[in-house]
């Protein structure tokens, strides 16, 4: 579906179904250098189940033209606009990595626009080393092979894939592969440079899952439980699976995701 | 400034337990053989959303199974490709990549040294479905160029062709396929990941037979077909099948689920679904076991096969040999280029005598056993032109690039001084 944002055409997937404007909205949104097919599963799921989902490709990431933005904050107005241009009040709101930063400054933002909001795969800060953002500042394949290597559980090559027949580490390298020159690099260095005030996250009214993955080696188990634990009444969960938890434990992660949302106080 | 990525499993390691984890059911370490034609759905929600792709799993093995995938995950690592699906031989995984890409009125370029049962399929059968392909000689760029129309919708040649050896520069016809934005898909049965990763040389899909060194000991057929993800369908627009919605599937656009698995899933969605030719577990397992050992034994065939080829080209009695390791052979340099370990272990040579001399020669091997196969651990030899080409005449032969003396040879893995006494005594007797 095409959606006109801050001025801009962008494009999201709507889970295999045409969006209907009547039913409750989830904003799935992407990690850096991703597409919206990182959510493959949870929208089509979602979409088939009462849910008109928002799965759209970043500024500048997948199909979506434009200019790639540099910060969280300027990614969570887009997102906010996305939101309006759609004739959306609230919705439900779940990010990934890069994506998670992005849901959770949108929820601060914007209060009352977020109806529950979950973060996978998240840390505040989200710290992203030297070396990887030097490679990824040069296009370099290794920092797509950084991203896909570091980004699955370790060694997930030698177990077996949650997709029959497929090589999810693989299928991520193509994907960040695919990233336009410049895009990996804006997508890191705003995860890097993301420093909320802390006391924001007390004057979050929105109910906030966060889910963490046992093997995550990006954005470690620890950090995601250190998070959870500074935002008042959230939730945290542990799925079997390293950072690319939406394609490594799509099971787990529909599940805290459909816990979440039913649990919401108000719909989208 | 130069960046260092981190560093993946070897292959050696990757053969032994790519996409096998301990069974979680029982702790079993070997590949568990799943002999079951079907999995219990938990619960009818569950069961709806198997069904519609919304999560991942098993449902009915023609679609996927626990074994087979386990395959298909360890050639998708090796190969260093997307996804992977396992087919019920070499021959259902051509048909497979062939069907999924074009219907009706699609054309193929193809290399024209092949395996003769894809020759067949591209020549015979296709055609009868509106699939033509124009065959062009697999080191002439030009021709490979010239024969591209507007309905080209896949080129197709063989790594190291059989029988012929000749060597597919895939790099050049990998980019001759990128201008015209059209998939290469190259069956790569004779080198196998070991020697060479096509899709790392810029081909799109790779397939094997694994009758053949995949699993290398003869005692299955088996195929399997893997999508390297980088091709981008939506930009070339010559593919519908990838980028409108697929009625047969609730209108699913492949390349919106997944632009780098677009491929896979409609083999698998359709191909494998309405044509059926999965692979079985029992295949798969026997396929699997094979793999652990493909990086031992690939370096013994290739080593045994220099050996052959050294003493064949200097024996009296082998006009012409024909191995890209040899540095009389045509393709000897690109073969360098793309296969620094060895280019294969098949071999054909003419024998002094023709027709008459190739006779007797192959009645007196003992060792070698005379059958249509490659990639044995038993050494084998067929002579064209008394089996499989046994109709054609003299020149009909020639054009197809075989003598009325070719040999082909597939080097196993006995000792290499025991093969050398069979070839040379069999030699000796052919010239009486
Ligand atoms: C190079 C090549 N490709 C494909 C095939 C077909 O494979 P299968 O016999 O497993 O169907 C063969 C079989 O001889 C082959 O040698």
């Amino acid at each position: 579906m095409r959606i006109i944002a801050q001025g801009y055409p962008a494009w999201a997937f709507t889970g295999g179904v045409a969006y209907d404007a009547a039913l409750p909205a989830v904003l799935l949104l992407h990690g850096a250098a991703m597409d919206h097919s990182a959510w493959q599963w949870q929208s089509r799921y979602l979409a088939h189940h009462g849910y008109a989902v928002i799965a759209p490709d970043l500024p500048r990431h997948g199909r979506s033209p434009g200019t790639v933005r540099t910060s969280v904050e300027a990614l969570a107005d887009w997102a906010a606009d996305l939101l309006a241009a759609l004739g959306r009040e609230r919705a439900f709101v779940a990010g990934h990595s890069l994506g998670s930063l992005v849901a959770l400054e949108l929820a601060m933002r914007h209060p009352g626009r977020v109806t529950s909001l979950v973060l996978a795969g998240t840390s505040v800060p989200m710290p992203v080393g030297d070396a990887f953002l030097a490679a990824a500042k040069d296009d370099s394949p290794a920092a797509h092979a950084m991203q896909s290597t570091w980004g699955h559980a370790r060694l997930s090559q030698l177990a077996a894939s949650a997709v029959p027949g497929a090589s999810l580490l693989n299928a991520s390298l193509r994907l960040v592969e695919r990233a336009a020159p410049g895009v990996q690099h804006a997508g890191l260095a705003a995860c890097n440079a993301y420093a909320p005030d802390p006391a924001r996250f007390e004057s979050l009214t929105t109910p906030v899952t966060v889910i963490a993955g046992r093997y995550d080696q990006m954005t470690p188990p620890r950090a995601g439980e250190a998070l959870a634990k500074r935002i008042p009444g959230a939730r945290f969960v542990l799925v079997h699976a390293g950072h690319s938890m939406l394609s490594e434990a799509p099971g787990e992660v529909l599940a805290a995701m459909k816990t979440a949302f039913a649990g919401a106080p108000t719909g989208a | 400034m130069t960046h260092s990525p981190p560093k993946p499993p070897h292959p050696d390691t990757l053969a032994v337990h790519a996409g096998q984890s301990p069974d979680p059911a029982t702790g079993a370490r070997a590949v568990p053989i799943y002999q079951s034609a079907s999995f219990v759905l938990p619960d009818t929600d569950t069961a709806a959303a198997l069904f519609d792709m919304e999560i991942p799993g098993h449902v009915y093995s023609r679609l996927s199974n626990p074994t087979v995938a386990v395959f298909e995950e360890r050639m998708a690592a090796l190969e260093g490709g997307a996804a992977a699906l396992a087919t019920a031989s070499g021959q259902a995984a051509l048909v497979l990549a062939v069907l999924t890409l074009m219907g009706k009125g699609g054309h193929v370029v193809a290399s024209a040294s092949l395996y003769g049962g894809s020759h067949n399929l591209l020549a015979y059968t296709l055609p009868r479905l509106g699939i033509e392909t124009t065959f062009v000689p697999a080191r002439d760029l030009d021709a490979w160029r010239e024969a591209i129309r507007p309905e080209t919708r896949l080129l197709f040649g063989e790594t190291v062709g059989n029988p012929s050896v000749d060597v597919l520069d895939v790099p050049a016809v990998a980019a001759l396929a990128g201008e015209h934005g059209i998939a290469l898909l190259v069956d790569a049965t004779v080198t196998t990941p070991y020697l060479g990763r096509a899709l790392d040389m810029g081909a799109h899909l790779v397939m094997h037979s694994a009758t053949k060194f995949l699993s290398g000991h003869g005692t299955v057929i088996g195929g399997v077909l893997v999508d390297g993800g980088r091709f981008d369908w939506d930009a070339s627009g010559k593919y519908p099948t990838l980028t409108e919605p697929y009625e047969g599937f609730h209108g699913m656009v492949f390349t919106e689920e997944s632009p780098v698995n677009a491929f896979a899933l409609r083999a698998r969605r359709e191909g494998l679904r309405d044509l059926g030719a999965c692979l079985s577990p029992m295949n798969a397992f026997q396929i699997l076991q094979g793999l652990e050992t493909l990086p031992l034994r690939m370096p013994r065939h290739v080593a045994t096969t220099r050996a052959v080829a050294a003493f064949l080209a200097k024996h009296p009695a082998a006009l012409r040999v024909h191995h890209p390791d040899l540095p009389t052979h045509p393709d000897h340099e690109l073969a360098q280029r793309l296969y620094p370990a060895g280019a294969s272990a098949i071999l054909s040579f003419e024998i002094a005598g023709g027709r008459e001399a190739g006779r007797k020669f192959i009645e007196s091997l003992s060792l070698f056993s005379h059958l249509a196969n490659i990639g044995d651990a038993k050494s084998l030899v067929i002579h064209p032109a008394t089996t499989t080409h046994f109709r054609m005449d003299e020149r009909a032969l020639a054009k197809a690039g075989i003598g009325p003396g070719t040999v082909r040879l597939s080097i196993g893995l006995e000792h290499p001084d025991d093969l050398l006494e069979d070839l040379s005594r069999a030699l000796r007797a052919s010239q009486k």
